[in-house]
């Protein structure tokens, strides 16, 4: 039973990175039907980010995090505007191909700055570890917990209480008819890329404080973990990322704990297999409107 | 100088012309109809007066109090900030959105507040959204919709979700309405409602209509003047007795079963 518990913390708290990555996937995909798979390099991009706003700039650790949110917002919306804003009337397919692009020019870039080699993300914090009658907790999964925990109090009133939010539904229902009732499209969808860039940098500086290190490929795997997150909860809505990405979490860490030697390494299979059986059961995901595309 | 002066205006897909030197004027205050069998371009005239389509060559003059403004220079977003408005041949609600977001989101632009604003100046924030959704209530309270408010649009019966669009689309604060064809689909009794809903609120907010329209009973009986189109081009102009009569009308008409 603790032991279960304590598969359950670390679940939580990597599932908080998933869901925070999670929610750019959906908002983006909400609001222009595109997968933008650059994402997971943004998250990565912030990791570098907020370690160099804490070594160079030498700013406090919450400083750094903001700094790191701002900067990658402002990448996020670069990108948006160059690469996909003049696709926005072209094939879907287009667009998803650019974006693939996208993320291999900044894994490059960021190789060829930073280097090949992992860089190390220096410890702010000294990590304590409670030990709750067999339960323990270290103090920086309750940081991950937590920051992951307000930014989505932000998000959801954002996207609830603000004309803002109010622009990105609608938007995302029927952008013709928006534009018709005075709702600048275009802004409105640079906003969302820099609200989900920003949440996926602060993923990117959580986790890089975490493991104590950056190196240009770390994005790829949880990029592509918190697209199935994002696939489980149902592509397209908020609660459903943030469901799927704890529920991704919470599985690998189970599968991690209890696979023993014989399950355990393959604990990403096993998040690609959900997202494969996901397909095939329910293609729109726990959340997901079941919509047919127009023709 | 009349609220709406288009000059000359053509539009065209490839080698058609769906739009073809079209020149008309409309005068604040006036209730008129635009008219034509199907394919006449009525629609696209919409469009292009709305900015969904650049004209091909002409322009649209709107007159905002002592400023003679080109609308076919702007961007569909600022012309409905200009005081235009429109509603579609199709219901497009947000559908998933409640009644009263919907109108909100058509007010949004006079939100004075932004993503900062909202995070940073709480006060600021609470006062322009509290005002919204005092002047939302508000106007759904003149539409007769405000008993509604909470509910999603998808889930109003047909007559009720065609009178939310006109709503919305004067919440924006338009002083110029474009209706395309809003009784379509409608039975006699709900034709008759909108026809009345029309009339109020055209006096009630001192607006200026144009509106397309299939139901000649309709047009007939509300419309002041009438422009007929006929394959893109403006065949007729005059009061509703005047186009009846209009030989060249008749004409566009024959075979369709319309009685003029």
């Amino acid at each position: 039973m603790l032991e279960f518990l304590n598969q359950i913390i670390n679940g939580l708290s990597l599932g908080s990175i998933y869901a925070l990555v999670a929610l750019g996937y959906t908002m983006v995909y909400g609001i222009i039907r595109l997968i933008n798979f650059a994402h997971g390099e943004i998250y990565m991009f912030g990791a570098f980010a907020g370690m160099l706003a804490i070594t160079v700039l030498r700013l406090p650790f919450f400083l750094a995090l903001i700094f790191a949110m701002v900067v990658s917002a402002l990448l996020g919306v670069v990108i948006e505007r160059v690469a996909y804003k003049p696709l926005r009337k072209s094939t879907k397919t287009a667009a998803l191909i650019t974006a693939i692009g996208i993320s291999f020019l900044l894994q490059n870039v960021t190789a060829m700055v930073m280097g090949n080699n992992t860089s190390a993300f220096p410890q702010v914090f000294d990590q304590k570890v409670y030990d709750l009658g067999g339960i323990r907790i270290n103090s920086l999964q309750i940081l991950i917990f937590g920051v992951t925990i307000v930014l989505m109090f932000l998000l959801q009133f954002i996207v609830l209480k603000t004309k803002l939010g109010r622009a990105m539904r609608a938007v995302a229902v029927d952008k013709d008819a928006s534009v018709l009732m005075g709702v600048n499209v275009d802004n409105t969808i640079t906003i969302t890329f820099a609200i989900g860039s920003a949440l996926a940098a602060a993923a990117g500086v959580l986790i890089g404080l975490y493991h104590i290190r950056v190196v240009f490929w770390m994005g790829t795997a949880p990029g592509l973990k918190a697209f199935v997150a994002a696939v489980f909860g149902g592509i397209g809505s908020i609660p459903g990322a943030m469901i799927g990405g704890f529920a991704i979490g919470l599985m690998e860490a189970l599968v991690a704990g209890y696979g023993g030697t014989m399950w355990s390494p393959y604990r990403d299979a096993v998040v690609y297999l959900l997202l494969i059986i996901v397909l095939l059961v329910k293609p729109s995901g726990l959340l997901g409107k079941n919509v047919k595309e127009k023709v | 100088m009349s609220l709406l002066q288009i000059e000359k205006l053509t539009r065209n897909f490839g080698g058609l012309s769906a739009v073809s030197n079209v020149s008309l004027a409309v005068e604040e205050h006036e209730l008129v109809g635009l008219i034509g069998p199907n394919g006449a371009g009525k629609t696209t005239l919409f469009n292009v007066l709305t900015g969904v389509y650049t004209p091909s060559s002409g322009r649209v003059m709107f007159q905002k109090g002592d400023k003679s403004i080109e609308l076919s220079k702007l961007p569909p977003y600022k012309i409905t900030r200009m005081g235009v408005a429109r509603t579609f041949q199709n219901i497009r609600l947000f559908k998933e959105l409640s009644v009263l977001d919907n109108v909100k989101i058509a007010m949004n632009h006079e939100a004075r507040y932004g993503l900062f604003g909202a995070l940073f100046r709480i006060g600021q924030y609470f006062k322009s959204e509290a005002l919204i959704e005092e002047k939302a209530h508000a106007f759904l309270k003149e539409v007769n919709l405000d008993e509604l408010a909470e509910t999603k649009a998808k889930n109003l019966p047909y007559g009720k979700q065609r009178q939310l669009e006109i709503a919305r689309a004067l919440a924006t604060g338009a002083k110029l309405l474009f209706l395309d064809e809003p009784a379509a689909g409608m039975n006699p009794q709900e034709t008759h409602a909108l026809t009345s809903f029309i009339k109020e609120i055209k006096e009630k907010m001192n607006l200026t209509i144009v509106l397309i329209e299939h139901d000649m009973s309709l047009v007939m009986e509300i419309c002041e003047r009438i422009f007929v189109l006929d394959y893109g081009k403006l065949i007729a102009s005059g009061t509703p007795d005047e186009i009846k009569n209009n030989p060249r009308v008749i004409e566009a008409y024959l075979g369709d079963e319309v009685e003029l």
